[in-house]
């Protein structure tokens, strides 16, 4: 899922490098400058003035002349995270920031550098400074309301390492952000299949309630010839969809694990994934959607909240599988529209070089360029069919698999529940007994049996509140999401059929005057 | 196909193979009706004349496929007709894609909401029309182009064909036990052969054979491989009809999670429907009425002008023959007069063939310039009309969803 508010699922990977590339130098293009000129107002002034605590960024002292050196007092000690020598412009925004939000829930809300802010502070003069207050208190608050963040994953340049039994293929992964708790804004590492596999791994354990954390990869295991350039591209795009659905999740996005494989350059090899190659990982992907009808207990509640979401999980899934069904079919007869438009195209070509009325000859020949340029067309929708609705499709399909494990799992904290309380009662039952035999030896165990199932039952009941409470807030935020990752993605289809449209007009229109000059 | 079916009178169809038929006002000819009962069409063909030789300036009357045939055959037959190219027999109807699809359809109806039954089934249907519609013009163009020919219009049993107010069923029945298709027959199994052994002495059947020999077998692939690319591209079409179908379902479904954050999407995909699907279908049709039923008109008519050349051919061989026997008949004295009238009827045969056949050929030529012309203008103009549709109806489809 790539959701998120104000942010933009990266591009198919042919546009995509160039348009990293351009973005990468402005970035840093922008920061170097702003890093020239601050650098030695910063260093120079901090060593002589004393460092004034500050609580908020009032007017008043903070921006007065040494106030700007003050700032960057407040900047070494409470920023350690960022290395001194970049983007000074950026860990001032930074700062002011994390000043204001204080009561924000822990989530990082970070805007870009407010350039504006941090060069007007410069300027000494006491008269601009009540407005240049004003005027960034202001656009804190405007951005602090705006609720943006950046964080784009790409998949790409899949590449051969090595030869023979050892070959593997290597993907790069690139990831561009504005978050603070990365060490960098754009940043690429290498992994290989093995490496998503063990960051499924570590993560799935700790966050067994989070729905998009599934590897999802159930058709390119095995069967596929992996080294077709059909087959390398649909699991680049999976790979690409996974990250960008464990990112979307801000608990996942917290994890270090994570960051960890965004980041680091050297990962461990996974060693443990050897055994989740092949058969071992159809087996642990088909758990989830082996969570079929297990439900057959009814959990007693007031609420049947859960009662009915299952129930619309349930039909949704059907009705998304239909979909897909005819999304496939449709991909299908695509790919034969492609070939027998080519096939068509060739015939024609071949009556126009027989036909013997010259501008005919000359109109049949262009005619079997327009269905070559048709079988483009065709091909390259074909490619939007499959990669923009099919694999949506097919991804959601299993998630709401995923979703029912997540009930299933609540179902289970449940059980555990039950249990524990029917012993409880069993020991009390146990107790009353030994009163009334009068065995007071056998009294006290009975006793300490007692108080610990009580403090078991107990924390069994804490468990299901916080697992109740923890999959209702989680299936809330993943219908959110899939209806906003939807509605993307039927824009993007629908952008990509009105393009293949343009075009076909403007391939028509090509034709016509031909077709007119048959004489 | 339960039930009789019958097209609506007044069928605005361009005449879309063969042009400017109908121009002559003394005979007009149309099929306005047509019924389809069970496996036959009742077609009912119209005829207005000026011309003394009919009985009546304007009557109807009843035909089946089967009467066309006879009339084709009739007419094949007719040695008077051999240096003409004689209009292709129009083509069996054939109902067995639609008729299939309406069986399985029948078949997965419990599987299907009510209203997307009722949706594909009017799509079926329409398909149902189309098919319909295209016999009718093929029947229709049969008949006109016989009617606006000097020669064939006079013929005794065309007449007969657009008088005679019962049925040709008795007639249609002598006939075969009299020729017993014998000649055509004979000239399917033996023209290419034939055609190409014979020493051409005439530049211009010498460069109409070559032509005419390469050009029919080309026509022929393309026509085939016409058909295979609108059958897949009305597979798409039909895909995009039951995509459209689930997306609907979804949308409507009160039982859905989606239905709460996608609110006007069962609005656009409704809208969806009909941008996509339905132009898709429009664009699949308009390629094989346009395209591919040209092609497969002039696959026919290609294999008529063959047919010509085939019995000139033959006239030629028989010419040949006649003075071998001449001479045979003058080293032996005997029954030269005969011979050497053979050889003279032979002569004239073959004379009045190759004038004959030199115009219609001619006439072949620009008949068929002229048809290409116009259907590849009208397919280009009807594609881009339905693409510019579509693609307003996606911009459409894609601000609503976007605002939302």
């Amino acid at each position: 899922m790539s959701g998120g508010c104000g942010r933009n699922p990266p591009p198919f990977p042919d546009d995509e490098d160039q348009e990293r590339a351009e973005l990468d130098t402005q970035v840093l293009d922008s920061d170097e400058d702003d890093e020239d000129d601050e650098g030695e107002d910063i260093f120079t002034g901090a060593r002589s003035k004393a460092i004034t605590p500050t609580s908020a960024p009032d007017e008043g002292d903070i921006f007065s002349e040494e106030g700007s050196y003050v700032r960057s007092d407040v900047h070494h000690t409470t920023n350690g995270l960022h290395s001194d020598e970049e983007l000074d412009l950026f860990t001032e925004a930074t700062v002011e920031l994390t000043l204001t939000n204080t009561t924000s829930q822990g989530r990082r809300e970070i805007i870009g550098p407010t350039v504006s802010a941090c060069n007007t502070t410069h300027v000494p003069n006491s008269i601009l400074k009540p407005s240049i207050v004003t005027k960034t208190m202001e656009e804190l608050k405007e951005e602090e309301s705006g609720d943006q963040f950046e964080l784009n994953i790409a998949v790409t340049n899949p590449e051969k390492i090595g030869d023979g039994m050892n070959a593997y293929m290597s993907y790069k992964v690139s990831t561009q952000t504005t978050l603070p708790m990365f060490l960098n804004k754009t940043f690429s590492v290498r992994r290989r299949f093995s490496d998503f596999l063990g960051l499924y791994e570590k993560i799935s354990a700790k966050h067994s309630l989070v729905v998009g954390k599934e590897f999802l990869m159930l058709t390119l295991v095995g069967k596929e010839d992996s080294s077709s350039a059909e087959f390398v591209e649909k699991r680049r795009a999976a790979l690409e969809r996974y990250l960008q659905r464990v990112v979307a999740h801000p608990s996942l996005l917290q994890d270090p694990d994570v960051r960890e494989f965004l980041e680091r350059d050297e990962l461990p090899r996974a060693v443990n994934t050897q055994a989740l190659s092949g058969p071992g990982l159809l087996k642990m992907i088909n758990r989830v959607s082996d969570a079929v009808n297990k439900m057959t207990i009814k959990i007693n509640e007031s609420d049947n909240w859960f009662e009915s979401k299952l129930q619309e999980v349930e039909n949704e899934e059907q009705l998304l599988r239909r979909l897909h069904a005819a999304v496939d079919s449709l991909v299908n007869h695509r790919k034969e529209l492609c070939s027998n438009t080519v096939v068509f195209s060739k015939s024609v070509a071949m009556l126009g070089s027989v036909e013997e009325n010259s501008a005919l000859s000359r109109a049949l020949s262009q005619l079997a360029e327009v269905e070559d340029k048709m079988e483009q067309l065709h091909q390259q929708q074909a490619f939007s069919d499959f990669f923009i609705l099919a694999e949506l499709l097919a991804d959601y399909v299993r998630l709401l698999g995923a979703v029912r494990c997540c009930f299933e799992q609540r179902m289970k904290v449940w059980q555990r529940l039950q249990e524990a309380q029917s012993t409880l009662q069993k020991k009390r039952e146990a107790e009353a007994k030994l009163l009334w035999a009068n065995k007071p030896e056998k009294l006290q165990q009975a006793k300490d049996d007692i108080n610990e199932w009580e403090s078991k039952v107990s924390q069994y009941e804490r468990d299901f509140e916080r697992v109740t409470c923890t999959v209702r807030k989680e299936v809330l935020r993943f219908e959110k999401e899939k209806a906003r990752d939807f509605k993307q993605h039927i824009v993007k289809y629908l952008e990509s059929l009105l393009h293949t449209q343009h075009r076909l007009v403007k391939c028509w229109e090509a034709f016509l005057p031909e077709a007119k000059a048959i004489a | 196909m339960t039930g009789p079916y019958s097209c609506c009178s007044c069928i605005v169809f361009v005449h879309s193979v063969s042009v400017d038929l109908n121009n002559d006002a003394s005979l007009v000819i149309d099929i306005p009706d047509a019924l389809c009962e069970r496996d036959k069409v009742k077609f009912t063909v119209h005829t207005k004349t000026t011309l003394s030789s009919f009985q009546k300036p304007e009557y109807s009357v009843q035909r089946q496929h089967e009467d066309f045939i006879w009339l084709h055959d009739t007419i094949v037959e007719t040695e008077e007709y051999a240096g003409l190219i004689i209009p292709p027999a129009p083509p069996k109807p054939d109902f067995e894609g639609p008729r299939e699809k309406m069986h399985k359809l029948g078949e997965g109806e419990s599987s299907m909401t009510k209203e997307e039954y009722a949706k594909m089934k009017q799509e079926l249907e329409a398909e149902y029309l189309a098919v319909f519609k295209k016999t009718v013009q093929v029947h229709e163009v049969f008949l006109q182009r016989l009617s606006s020919h000097p020669m064939f219009r006079k013929d005794r049993n065309f007449q007969i064909f657009l008088e005679y107010d019962q049925d040709l069923t008795v007639r249609r029945k002598n006939a075969k036990e009299m020729f017993g298709g014998f000649f055509k027959n004979m000239v399917k199994s033996a023209d290419e052969v034939l055609i190409s052994g014979v020493k051409e002495v005439d530049e211009f059947f010498e460069q109409e054979k070559n032509f005419l020999l390469d050009y029919s077998s080309k026509i022929k692939d393309a026509t085939a491989k016409a058909e295979k690319m609108t059958r897949s591209h009305k597979n798409v079409a039909d895909d995009y009809n039951h995509i459209s179908g689930a997306l609907n379902n979804i949308a409507a479904d009160n039982n859905t999670a989606f239905k709460k954050h996608l609110e006007k999407c069962a609005e656009v995909f409704e809208k969806l429907r009909v941008s996509i699907s339905k132009v898709e279908d429009r664009m699949a049709s308009d390629q094989e009425l346009k395209l591919t039923e040209l092609l497969r008109y002039y696959t026919r008519d290609i294999q008529a002008a063959k047919d010509l050349l085939y019995r000139r051919a033959r006239a030629l061989a028989d010419y040949e023959n006649s003075n071998k026997a001449l001479d045979k008949a003058r080293l032996k004295g005997k029954d030269v007069a005969q011979a050497e009238e053979n050889q003279k009827q032979c002569l004239q045969k073959f004379d009045k063939l190759s004038e004959s056949g030199k115009k219609e050929l001619t006439s072949f030529k620009a008949r068929r310039v002229v048809a290409f012309r116009k259907n590849l203008i009208e397919m280009t103009e009807l594609e881009i009309k339905h693409a510019k549709n579509s693609v307003s109806l996606l911009q459409g489809s894609i601000e609503v969803l976007k605002s939302n």
